[in-house]
Formats: C-alpha cells, sequence, structure tokens
C-alpha cells in the first residue's frame, strides 16, 4: 500500500531523513516513533504531498508522489501535528469546506459530514466556533476532516498530543477501530500510544529507521522470569536449570522469602507446565511465572543510547 | 472549477468574520466620498462627472489593497492550515485563483458602493456614462494588478505586518515608476518605458474617459504575471 525507498530530505545543510526504506500493507496499523526532530513529521509530509523529497521515492497504491500527488491525497486523509483548522468557522462549515474541496455536493456531502461527525463524536458541536473548541475537540474535528473521504490510508501526526488523559483514550479508541478498515500510520514519541494502538511499530532516530517490526517481534525476547519461595535457593535455581530448554540460569534479586530468577531459553517454548509440576514436586511457593518481554520503552531506550554512542 | 469557488467562498468568508471587510469598505467608500466632496471641491468644478473619484482611486486602492491581501497567504502559514489546503487533491493554481477571486470580489462591492455617486451626480446634471463605465473598469483591472501582488508578497512570508509593507512597497514601486516625478529624471527612452510600466500612468488616462487596449492588455498580464509567481512561491514552499 505504502512503500519508501531511499528517501531523503535534507533542509539547506540539515539532514532530516537520510534514506529511509519500508513498505506497509493493505491494513497495518503503523506507529511511527522517534524522539522529537527524528524525522517523523518530515516523512509524513512527503508521504501527503506537502513536501518534496530531496532524493528517493514515495509510492501510495503504486502512485509516485511526486509524480502525481493528487491521486495521491485523493487516496489520504492526514491529519497535521496540532489539527490546525480555520478558527473562525462554525464545525459544521469546516467540514463543508472539506467536502467541497475533496468534490463532495448537496446530500452526498451531507451523508458524508454526519457519518464522520458522528465516528468523531463531534455531532453536539457541529454549530459551535472552532475557536471555541477545547483542544480535544479540535483533534477529533480534525480527524472527522480526514476521514470525510473515506480514505484508504490515515495518516496521523502525533494525535494525542496535548490532551488530557481521558481525550487521550478516546482519541486512541478512534484509531484502533479506523484501523479495521484502513491502513493507519499514527506517529508519536509516547510509546504506550503504540502499544495501545498499532500492530507494528518502525523507530525513526536521527533520520534514519532504527528498527521496523510487529510489536511482538521488537519486544520479543528469550528469557522468563521465575519469582518463588524455596528453603534452598541456590538448589532451586539447580533444578530450574536442568529444566529442557533452558540454557542458563540467573539469580535476579530477591524479595523477602522470594528469589527471583530469570531463565534464559534456547528456544522459543512456553516454560510454563515444567515450572509448576517442579514447584509441586518440592513444595516451593511460587508466585510469579512470566516471559521476560522488553517494554517497547527499554527497546526504545535501548535504540536511542546506541545512536548516541554513534554520533559520540 | 468548483474548487476555486470554495476557496473563493471560503475566503470571503473569512474576511467577513474578522472585521476587516467592514473596515476596508468603511474606509474605501469613505475616502472616495471626502476626496470628491471636499478636497477636490465637487461643486466649485461645476462640472457633472466622475473625474475626481477616478483620480483619486489608484492611491486608494493602492494604501487598501494590501491589507486584504497580507493576510492570504501570511495567516495560513502562521497557523498551519495551509498544510491543509496544500493537502488537499487540488492544484496549487485553483487554490491561489480562489484567493484572488475572493479579494477581487471584496474590492469590487468596494467600488460598487461608490455608484450612488455617479447616480447623484447624473441627478445633478447630464452625466456622460462613457468615462464613467471606463473608470470602473479600469479601477477592476488596476486593482486586480494590486492584488495579485499584494497575494505574491503574502506567499513569501508568515509575517502579515511584513506581507502589508512589501505589498506597500511593490505596489508603491509600480506606480511611482510612472508618475511624472519620477520619469521626469530619466532620459526619453527610459521615461517611456517607466510610464509604460508605472501602473498609475495609464490610469490617468482612463480616468480621462479614454480606454486603450494596450492599457487593459498591460493590467491582466501584470495580474497575471504575479498570480504565476504567487504560485511558484508555493511550489517553492514545497521544495523548502
Amino acid at each position: 500500500m505504502i512503500e519508501l525507498r531511499e528517501l531523503r530530505k535534507s533542509y539547506g545543510k540539515v539532514e532530516a531523513l537520510r534514506g529511509i526504506s519500508t513498505s506497509i500493507e493493505r491494513g497495518e496499523v503503523v506507529g511511527l516513533l522517534g524522539p522529537n526532530g527524528a524525522g517523523k513529521t518530515t516523512a509524513m509530509k512527503i508521504l501527503v504531498g506537502y513536501l518534496l523529497p530531496t532524493s528517493g521515492a514515495a509510492r501510495v497504491a503504486g502512485i509516485d508522489v511526486v509524480e502525481d500527488p493528487l491521486a495521491v491525497q485523493r487516496r489520504i486523509g492526514y491529519l497535521p501535528e496540532n489539527a490546525p483548522l480555520y478558527g473562525d468557522m462554525l464545525v459544521q462549515e469546516y467540514l463543508g469546506f472539506v467536502g467541497e474541496m475533496r468534490g463532495y455536493a448537496g446530500p452526498e456531502a451531507r451523508r458524508r459530514i454526519v457519518a464522520a461527525a458522528g465516528q468523531c463524536a463531534i455531532d453536539d458541536v457541529l454549530t459551535r466556533p472552532i475557536g471555541q473548541l477545547s483542544k480535544g475537540y479540535r483533534q477529533r474535528v480534525g480527524l472527522a476532516a480526514a476521514i470525510l473521504h473515506d480514505p484508504e490510508i490515515l495518516i496521523l501526526d502525533e494525535p494525542t498530543n496535548g490532551l488530557d488523559p481521558n481525550q487521550i483514550v478516546e482519541v486512541r479508541e478512534l484509531i484502533r477501530h479506523m484501523g479495521k478498515s484502513k491502513t493507519v500510520i499514527v506517529s508519536t514519541h509516547i510509546l504506550t500510544e503504540v502499544e495501545a494502538s498499532c500492530d507494528r511499530a518502525v523507530i525513526l532516530i536521527d533520520g534514519r529507521i532504527r528498527a521496523d517490526g510487529s510489536l511482538d517481534r521488537l519486544t520479543h525476547s528469550r528469557a522468563q522470569v521465575v519469582s518463588l519461595a524455596a528453603d534452598d535457593p541456590a538448589a532451586a535455581a539447580d533444578v530450574l536449570g536442568r529444566l529442557p530448554g533452558v540454557s542458563r540460569v540467573e539469580r535476579a534479586g530477591a524479595e523477602g522469602d522470594f528469589a527471583v530468577y530469570r531463565l534464559h531459553l534456547t528456544g522459543d517454548h512456553e516454560l510454563g507446565e515444567p515450572v509448576f509440576d517442579a514447584a509441586r514436586q518440592r513444595g516451593w511457593r511460587l508466585r510469579e511465572l512470566r516471559r521476560d518481554d522488553k517494554t517497547l520503552e527499554q527497546v526504545f531506550r535501548e535504540l536511542t543510547e546506541s545512536a548516541e554512542e554513534v554520533a559520540a | 472549477m468548483t474548487r476555486v469557488r470554495s476557496v473563493a467562498a471560503r475566503e470571503l468568508r473569512s474576511y467577513f468574520n474578522s472585521t476587516i471587510a467592514y473596515v476596508f469598505l468603511l474606509v474605501f467608500v469613505g475616502a472616495a466620498l471626502f476626496t470628491v466632496f471636499n478636497v477636490k471641491a465637487f461643486f466649485a468644478r461645476g462640472q457633472a462627472d466622475l473625474r475626481p473619484l477616478f483620480e483619486a482611486i489608484p492611491l486608494l486602492t493602492l494604501l487598501l489593497v494590501p491589507a486584504l491581501t497580507m493576510r492570504l497567504w501570511a495567516e495560513e502559514a502562521k497557523t498551519g492550515t495551509l498544510e491543509l489546503l496544500l493537502t488537499f487533491p487540488a492544484r496549487d493554481g485553483e487554490l491561489v485563483l480562489g484567493k484572488f477571486l475572493a479579494s477581487w470580489a471584496l474590492l469590487a462591492v468596494g467600488l460598487l458602493l461608490t455608484l450612488p455617486l455617479a447616480g447623484a451626480v447624473a441627478f445633478l446634471g447630464a452625466l456622460d456614462w462613457g468615462p464613467v463605465v471606463g473608470g470602473y473598469l479600469g479601477a477592476l483591472l488596476l486593482g486586480a494588478a494590486y492584488l495579485a501582488i499584494g497575494q505574491f508578497v503574502s506567499a513569501l512570508t508568515e509575517n502579515q505586518i511584513l506581507a502589508f509593507i512589501l505589498a506597500l512597497v511593490v505596489c508603491l514601486t509600480f506606480y511611482g515608476m510612472g508618475t511624472e516625478v519620477v520619469v521626469g529624471l530619466f532620459s526619453d527612452r527610459t521615461a517611456a518605458l517607466l510610464r509604460a510600466l508605472g501602473t498609475g500612468s495609464r490610469f490617468d488616462s482612463i480616468a480621462r474617459g479614454v480606454i486603450d487596449l494596450r492599457d487593459l492588455v498591460y493590467y491582466l498580464s501584470l495580474t497575471g504575471f504575479f498570480i504565476l509567481l504567487s504560485i511558484g512561491a508555493l511550489r517553492a514552499r514545497r521544495w523548502a
């Protein structure tokens, strides 16, 4: 659906994008992650035809953005950062204007406005001036405008930035809902955001893609954490180490009676049952047994740190 | 074409939502009436024509047009709505044209509001309508050129004040080029060139009721040229 090839963009001497390549399939919900200034916004602006790339190519549904921007723009719904809107217009006037610009008139336009307003829960403010709306409403008005033409692709630049926790939850739900029928790209520097609403994360640091994959794959690790209380913790470690598929056992601390072990595995198999059986046979009190997945936050921090090391 | 109309309609609405439209119309009509009746001692001349009005119009439009054009692009750039506009499936030309037509329509309304003046003169004496029609046509074309210049300047910056001042300077330069004060400083050939390029000098003959096809072509080309430059300025933004 979306394909970037060696995309570069420089602003004068500053290189915002240093050659990014990736492709996004129909129906994927992709989180574009990165610290501020990593090039997320630039990449999005090129994709929607607002900026021209310095070199490389961006294709949407097989159409080159530079060659036929209008055809691309017809397929994309775009919410720029901070949801800029015409503050002096009423919400319905604005949606009407967006509809006209996208070629809808009369009953068709009204039907689409009603549908989009309903989806974004802004029915109750249609006759209010945009300038008087709260940030959360403005964001949703921007979103309603972006989905008015029922685009195949939705590109949202930091849609939850500056919202309060309740509004953030609302916008996330909307994104997840739209992700069912559309290809969505959401940029953010809030990691929980991606975990909450995306299937895949692309991590952009300093104009380069540093990680790209499904959330499972990015955060996946081959280790399991076990927390248990045994009379002899050292012997327990021994027993755990002899379980099939365990390559190494590491004591990872203790809380009161309970010792925490990290079991490094040779494969991807689950270790729940063997550990549970061993505990029952030996009378250990088992408190916790889980896969030691990294949080996206850890993955992100590791990547940013290594990028800084390279820079230094 | 529907998109041109949509942009123009939105722009006009925005003129009237802010107070700009009302202030512009009030000042334009007020100043026109003032110059005609007061400064030019209308009744003392004892002639039933509108020459004083058309003599005032070049400077009046020159001074007021930048107030109409300063926000056209600068405000959009400042508030970020430019990004909405430029990512609609619309050509840059459609956007520029829409904005141009909106500002032109507002100027036309201003001119329209001075029409009762013609009515009053016609009531007082035998008004020769030829020069009046020509004068209004000329004013519209002159205004179009200034509006196109102003829009181009506005597309270069996101600072409205700067856009206002720059538009004023560029329009004044075009106006001043052809005035006798400036033309007198140069040799014959240069003087002729300056007179040909000046916006004001051409209007003098129109105000006298002489409509030359070359004058009309001149105003239209100037307008077209700056509309193209505006489209170019938008294009350049995408390269930035």
